[in-house]
């Protein structure tokens, strides 16, 4: 029989857990900001070797399924001498995968900016970090929420995957309960809902967002 | 630091894995698309809003839940409701389940863009709704919804990893086990990568071939 009670009784260990949710794809998602617009800059540089290597982080970031490169991260850095903590590893990894995404949609929205801003900011000599950070970074965030906030509930989701490295998320707590009671139909279909209540509250602040951003 | 010698005992385990990895991605992709076919034809041709309705929470409902869950649910939450499958069964039904409200919604966007007048023409020559169906709005509708259905395609086969997590022995299971027992890290990561790579860009480029072929009328008269 199904039982809610078995629901109700976990349900606070179960929201509790979703602090680490919020906090891995929250941070992987500034990170990925933080990264992607670096990684951004590279793809539309005039250098050649920074489009190359921009295009390579891209590429791998993008080709290479979360799940191989969470077991990278955790693996091979301490094979190098980088001892990290699971968290900490996890977070950057996120946060890596996400800057190619990100930089690949700051990239379209730079393409919706007119060229003559660019131009202007150079003809009245402003540096060019100053162009980055004043002129171009700014608009190319307005115009790219939507799919920022689209971004951000993929990260929640694929946030799911750190189970494999041992921290305790809603997956990975919804596993020890379930594995506790039995009851592994109540308590995987509650962290369902838990994650899709997430990723409404994040849809609906982003339409409330967009609509504050809309020009 | 790369052993080689290790892939001749763990070679045929992971060529297996990678058949598995190809299938799973396969099956799970053609089924995925011909339910994601079916909802957008529904959601089109049924207007009853009970229908909608449950239509409209069924995509919400995998679209805003990780894989990984939608997996646990069905492989460990399943047996409670008398659907006892094994790992393959279940992770082929969940790549299913999980791809078919994406690819809805592109069937959906694509049968939306075929010109009405062409409908329309069909119906007026006397073709059947089978035939208009078939010769005029799938082709049609092909055109502009091909980049997207690759696009989600490629996303598939990094899902597939996933079902790793439910045993079923695909490319990411083997090497863990090789992992596990080898600690051979290195080599492990180099099988990953490089498959992944050669095969994300096979089915890209598949897929730019495709368009093109679908595109081709565009591109002569021009």
């Amino acid at each position: 029989m199904f039982s809610f009670e078995t629901i109700i009784d976990n349900l606070p260990v179960l929201i509790a857990s979703a602090r680490y949710t919020l906090l891995i794809s929250g941070l992987g998602c500034l990170l990925g900001l933080i990264f992607g617009a670096v990684v951004c800059m590279g793809a539309v540089s005039r250098s050649r070797a920074a489009r190359r290597a921009a295009a390579i982080y891209v590429s791998f970031f993008r080709g290479v399924p979360l799940l191989i490169q969470l077991l990278l991260a955790f693996y091979l850095l301490p094979l190098v001498g980088v001892n990290v903590p699971a968290l900490v590893a996890a977070i950057l990894t996120v946060g890596l995968c996400a800057a190619a995404y990100i930089s690949e949609i700051l990239r379209g929205a730079l393409n919706a900016i007119p060229r003559g801003q660019a131009e202007a900011a150079i003809a009245v000599g402003l540096p060019p970090r100053d162009i980055w950070t004043r002129i171009l970074l700014p608009q190319a965030l307005k115009i790219s929420m939507p799919s920022l906030v689209n971004e951000l509930i993929l990260l929640v989701k694929a946030s799911s995957l750190v189970t494999v490295v041992g921290i305790v998320e809603i997956t990975r707590m919804s596993q020890s309960i379930a594995s506790a009671t039995y009851r592994p139909l109540e308590i995987y279909l509650a962290a369902a809902f838990l994650y899709l209540a997430i990723n409404l509250v994040i849809a609906g602040v982003g339409r409330t967002l967009e609509r504050r951003f809309a020009p | 630091m790369i052993d080689l010698s290790l892939f001749q005992q763990y070679g045929p385990a992971l060529l297996r894995g990678l058949g598995m990895t190809i299938f799973c991605w396969l099956v799970g992709t053609v089924f995925a698309m011909a339910l994601g076919f079916v909802l957008a034809l529904v959601q089109r041709s049924v207007t009853a809003w009970p229908v909608q309705w449950l239509l409209r929470g069924y995509v919400e409902f995998i679209r805003g839940t990780p894989f990984l869950v939608q997996l646990f649910v069905l492989y460990y939450g399943g047996p409670m409701l008398g659907l006892r499958l094994d790992a393959l069964p279940a992770g082929l039904l969940g790549l299913t389940i999980y791809g078919s409200p994406y690819f809805a919604e592109i069937f959906r966007a694509g049968l939306n863009a075929v010109p009405v007048g062409q409908i329309e023409a069909a119906r007026a020559m006397g073709f059947p709704p089978g035939a208009i169906m078939r010769r005029v709005m799938i082709p049609v509708m092909l055109v502009s919804a091909l980049p997207a259905l690759v696009n989600f395609s490629i996303i598939l086969t990094k899902e597939t990893v996933i079902l790793s997590m439910i045993t079923v022995p695909e490319i990411m299971f083997e090497t863990q086990t090789m992992m596990a027992e080898t600690f051979a890290f290195a080599e492990a990561t180099l099988v990953l990568a490089l498959f992944f790579w050669v095969f994300v860009e096979a089915i890209s480029r598949i897929g730019r071939r495709l368009e093109r072929r679908a595109t081709h009328y565009l591109l002569d008269r021009s």
